[in-house]
């Protein structure tokens, strides 16, 4: 297993009489997309800008590539890029203009035409700031964040109030940055985007980590329910399955049936069932649990709640 | 790091000359001000368009105003660059903060220097005579003044909650200040405490300077108004990164 990059123990952070982050502990190895996933509020951002070297941490112990982020600041801001939440820059400044600065302030750089290029903005290099669409100034933050080839990539909220168009160019941008070798840690309340990309996450709930895990694991441990609904004009099917699965499991409305199961193994049982006992199938779904479903079950409430 | 500063004064310079109010109130309105107010009341000088002696001197006044221009944009720079995260997004670069302050300020101080060439050529178009005067010493004067009420302005910014306030807060503290310069009235005819507050702001002791190099006795009988610029200059730096907020 490889070497963590990041080490957070014991994190704790309040502004005034409220505490942002009351106890985060979480490692981060070197390679993945780690997630922060949690409600708005919930310390992800603060916990974040801890682990950049941006805020001075009140109680905890942080190592970011064998560094203390406040005492040697200077030297991290070389190997780390960071992607701040609703960021904005000079409304008039270029593209290429913003580009051209970043790159004077870091000793080493990459070439910036090919980055441009792969992030799409070649056609908008002598474009105002503020005549950028929203994906296209989060693809600059992006850009400025790869700017100086780091080692580690922070990206916070970096898809919040984009459509969905760009939103998924973006997610495709951040698996590139992977492939890469770099690391990636993200926040994002969207649960979609932390299961298409992370390869780990830390559920984050009132400033504190309540689950850590890959997204699948953390499915199946806390969410093993499978449900199958299909639809069939055959006569007593109800019957049938509840003779077959237990009348627990099944719910028939008309002639819609769902069935419901645990395990990996529960939609192969009944695609067996079905085919054993010549069911004729109108329409055939599997709902799986996701993420989502995670948080709701642990934390009693829906993330947007 | 120099490279980094002179690369985003550069950047910074463009973002600025992009908005065409932001600079025709910059560099247009102190001209504006010299020669309406220089036609309308002369300026003392011989040759002058009226030969009438002008309540107060009005070239120090479109001095004075180009300075606290200045300090105003600087004011409203800043509380725009906080509330959009841009100040943030900066500091998470290797640029130091000295450098990002120091930057804006270089800009200023050029900008005031444009500012008062264009004093100088309005005054040969329309004012014969009236900017009659040592123009190095004049120009060090209102760089030294500029200066040192931008470091007031400094503490201003980092007071101001949100964009839409800076303006209207930093007139709030500048105008009075204008008016308590000394350049209207002598400070002496003020209640002591009065006086002795007009004594720690900086547009006094601006004024009091380039009256002296204005009226030829330089900067010899002044120097403790240059002292006194240099020490708040020096007060006002050393205090601003204790309340400076970045964000």
């Amino acid at each position: 297993m490889p070497a963590p990059v990041i080490c957070v123990s014991h994190l704790g952070k309040s502004y005034g009489p409220t505490v942002a982050v009351e106890d985060v502990s979480l490692e981060v190895e070197e390679g993945e997309i780690f997630g922060l996933i949690g409600p708005n509020g919930a310390g992800k951002t603060t916990t974040m800008e801890c682990v950049e070297g941006h805020r001075k941490p009140d109680r905890g112990q942080i190592t970011v590539l064998g560094l203390d982020p406040l005492r040697d600041a200077a030297a991290l801001r070389q190997r780390i890029g960071v992607q701040h939440q609703e960021a904005h820059l000079q409304k008039r400044i270029k593209v290429w203009e913003a580009i051209d600065l970043w790159s004077a302030l870091y000793s080493r750089t990459v070439d910036t035409g090919d980055l441009l290029g792969r992030l799409g903005l070649e056609a908008k290099r002598n474009a105002w700031f503020m005549t950028l669409s929203g994906g296209q100034k989060q693809r600059l933050f992006v850009a400025l964040a790869l700017i100086h080839d780091p080692e580690i990539v922070f990206l916070d909220e970096l898809t919040t109030g984009l459509d969905p168009q760009a939103r998924h160019a973006i997610w495709s941008l951040v698996a590139d940055i992977r492939s890469r070798g770099k690391t990636v840690v993200l926040s994002t309340h969207l649960m979609e985007e932390a299961e298409r990309l992370c390869d780990r996450v830390a559920i984050i709930e009132h400033g504190c980590v309540i689950e850590m895990g890959a997204p699948a694991e953390l499915v199946a441990k806390h969410c093993p329910e499978r449900q199958v609904v299909f639809t069939s004009d055959g006569q007593s099917v109800s019957e049938l399955l509840k003779r077959e699965l237990g009348s627990d499991s099944v719910v028939s409305n008309g002639t819609t049936h769902t069935l419901r199961g645990r395990g990996e193994e529960f939609v192969t049982d009944v695609i067996n069932l079905v085919a054993r006992e010549h069911i004729r199938v109108r329409g055939f779904r599997t709902e799986l649990p996701n993420l989502e479903d995670v948080f709701l079950k642990l934390t009693g409430h829906g993330i947007r709640d | 790091m120099l490279k980094g500063f002179w690369k985003l004064t550069w950047v910074e310079t463009k973002v600025f000359i992009r908005e065409p109010m932001g600079v025709i109130a910059t560099l247009g309105f102190p001209v504006l001000i010299f020669v309406v107010l220089g036609r309308m009341l002369g300026t003392g000088q011989v040759g002058a368009v009226s030969s009438q002696e002008p309540p107060f001197n009005v070239p120090v006044l479109a001095a004075l105003v180009i300075a606290v221009n200045a300090v105003i944009s600087l004011v409203a720079i800043i509380s725009i660059y906080r509330e959009g995260g841009i100040l943030k997004r900066l500091r998470a670069t290797p640029l130091s903060p000295v450098t990002i302050l120091g930057s804006q300020v270089v800009i200023k101080l050029a900008f005031t220097v444009i500012s008062l060439a264009l004093l100088v050529l309005a005054g040969r178009q329309f004012l014969p005579g009236a900017m009659d005067v040592n123009l190095v010493s004049f120009t060090l004067a209102l760089v030294l003044g500029t200066l040192s009420i931008l470091s007031l302005g400094f503490l201003i910014a980092s007071v101001v909650p949100t964009a839409r306030f800076a303006q209207p807060i930093t007139a709030a503290f500048l105008y009075p200040m204008i008016a308590l310069s000394g350049l209207f009235f002598p400070l002496d005819q003020l209640p002591p405490t009065m006086w002795a507050l007009t004594q720690v702001l900086p547009t006094t002791h601006a004024v009091s300077l380039m009256l002296g190099v204005w009226e030829g006795s330089g900067w010899g009988a002044h120097w403790g108004n240059a002292l006194a610029l240099l020490a708040i200059l020096g007060a006002c730096t050393a205090l601003s990164p204790r309340v400076f907020r970045w964000e």
